[in-house]
């Protein structure tokens, strides 16, 4: 089986500090990879040198283009880049209002990439867009509403339904459950975990919340300072870790 | 003569503008930047259409401005009259007289041919402007004919409305590449984009020059099952009974009374002076105001 992305020894420097270096690792298809770290650890650098928002200083990232075969983003042309963050990649934003358009609907917005993709049937794409929102729980009567009258979970949501509709193959995630509430967290990895399962999903989540990669990821990076001090299978590294700042992480956590 | 320099500006500036007009022709729809000069009137009356025809203007040449299709509006007669001033050239309100036309926001609706060019005042050259605000990005999305977004401000209308609500600046697309705001035009004209004459876009403001060369393919954005269509008022010219040109609607006083006229001057005014007559008109006088 041939990883789906392959990434090698990436670094990013801003000036003289470490964003983050000697990164590598393959991500296979169908599977969900965690990072962890506290803030300022350099894991949402990695995440937007791996989805093309920035460009790495140094190192490779291959990924299993379904044309061409493993093709280094790093080094294509934007063109071909931005063909495959509207079609083959999804990027879900922390904060719901940067990856929206809060001034255009919700069938706008999950319609944008499909229409950005050549889709020219105003009936095709509203269906499609009714059918995402019910698969994210937004109900269809909300379909005409602006993005900015939804709740916080709901746009959230609906930021999914507009990255998914398009059928990527690599979804990141930056913090998908921050700054919502544990009930509507709950239900919103739970929404993840089904879509994850259903289309055959890999995943990159980016996160400092250890119950969210217990929960979703089947890997598990942990960075500090830029660096990745330990991998592994999520249970074995959250049940023993074995780096002192993993341990660290792990004991920090509030038991209820 | 005047001592104005012929046409308002200097040599150098009308030289700068026409490399601009030139890339415009040779690149159709692609925004030129330029060095847009500071003009004797406020931005938003014109000042890239008035350059743009300074450029453009020789003294052999005789000049036509309208403004939302009339001669005899403030905008046009200034203008006009500004022309008059500083360039001495011939004006016209004879469409077919003329061989540069300013206008503002209307095509001619007598066809237009190859010996004539047309100058359109443009507010907002970039079409994406109210859905992307970062002109970097805008800029990097006609670069790369990434004009997806278009078709999300045509969804939000159908989806509101339930049909393309947007009827004036109408978004297009030239010879298969740039999408291109025709200036605020009705759509009414849009299929008109298609002509024998020169198109030159001027946006003073917005220090911006495009262009369509005659003969271009232009073609009006649109869904497959809510296809483009170039509407107008339901009615014909009150005063010369034109049943195919774009309408204004005139209230007449406090009790709902209203009457339909061409937008087009000239078009109204030579259809009755051949003898149409609309439903609220009179026969042509040559005397009438």
């Amino acid at each position: 089986m041939t990883p789906l992305l392959k990434v090698q020894n990436i670094a990013k420097f801003y000036g003289g500090r470490i964003g983050c270096t000697d990164v590598s690792f393959d991500l296979y298809p169908g599977e969900v990879m965690g990072i962890v770290g506290e803030s300022g650890s350099g894991k949402s650098t990695l995440l937007n040198c791996l989805a093309g928002h920035l460009a790495p200083d140094r190192g490779e990232v291959l990924f299993e283009t379904r044309s061409e075969g493993m093709k280094d983003t790093v080094t294509m042309s934007e063109p071909e880049r931005r063909m495959l963050s509207r079609t083959d990649w999804a990027f879900v934003h922390q904060h719901a209002r940067d990856g929206l358009r809060m001034n255009v609907s919700a069938g706008g917005n999950v319609g944008e990439r499909l229409m950005a993709v050549g889709a020219r049937h105003y009936g095709d794409i509203r269906d499609q867009a009714i059918d995402w929102l019910g698969r994210v729980e937004i109900n269809e009567s909300r379909v005409d509403d602006r993005p900015t009258q939804f709740s916080g979970g709901m746009q959230q949501r609906l930021q999914i339904a507009r990255n998914l509709v398009t059928g990527p193959r690599l979804v990141f995630m930056d913090e998908p459950t921050g700054g919502l509430d544990v009930s509507v967290q709950a239900r919103l990895l739970d929404l993840l975990r089904g879509l994850v399962r259903e289309m055959g999903l890999s995943a990159i989540i980016v996160t400092h919340d250890l119950a969210v990669v217990r929960l979703l990821a089947d890997r598990l990076m942990v960075m500090k300072d830029g660096h990745v001090v330990e991998t592994g299978l999520t249970d074995q590294v959250l049940d023993d870790p074995q780096h002192a700042y993993t341990q660290l992480l792990v004991s920090s956590v509030l038991q209820v | 003569m005047s001592d104005y320099n012929f046409a308002y500006l200097d040599e150098q500036t009308k030289r700068m503008i026409r490399r601009a007009i030139l890339k415009g022709l040779a690149i159709p729809g692609y925004q030129v930047p330029f060095a847009s000069r500071e003009m004797p009137m406020p931005y938003g009356w014109g000042t890239g259409g008035v350059q743009v025809s300074a450029a453009t203007l020789t003294p052999d040449d005789t000049m036509k401005v309208i403004d939302q299709g009339a001669d005899d509006t403030t905008n046009a007669v200034s203008i006009r009259k500004f022309f008059e001033k500083t360039a001495g050239v011939a004006t016209t309100e004879e469409t077919a007289e003329a061989s540069v036309i300013q206008t503002r926001h209307r095509i001619p609706e007598e066809p237009l041919r190859e010996d004539q060019i047309l100058v359109y005042q443009v507010p907002i050259p970039e079409p994406l402007r109210f859905l992307e605000p970062s002109e970097v990005e805008t800029r990097k999305m006609h670069s790369l004919e990434e004009y997806g977004l278009m078709h999300v401000k045509l969804y939000e209308d159908i989806s509101r409305h339930g049909a393309i609500a947007t009827s004036y600046a109408y978004p297009v697309k030239v010879e298969g590449r740039y999408v291109m705001d025709p200036s605020p035009i009705p759509k009414f004209d849009n299929p008109k984009m298609e002509m024998a004459a020169i198109q030159l876009f001027g946006a003073g403001r917005e220090q911006r020059i495009y262009a369509v060369p005659p003969y271009t393919q232009v073609v009006s954005l649109d869904f497959d099952d809510y296809p483009f269509e170039a509407t107008k008022a339901d009615a014909a010219c009150d005063l010369c009974g034109a049943e195919d040109s774009y309408l204004d609607e005139v209230i007449m006083d406090d009790a709902g009374g209203r009457m339909f006229v061409c937008s087009d001057t000239d078009y109204c005014c030579s259809r009755r002076k051949a003898g149409f007559v609309g439903a609220k008109g009179t026969a042509f006088e040559e005397d009438a105001a």
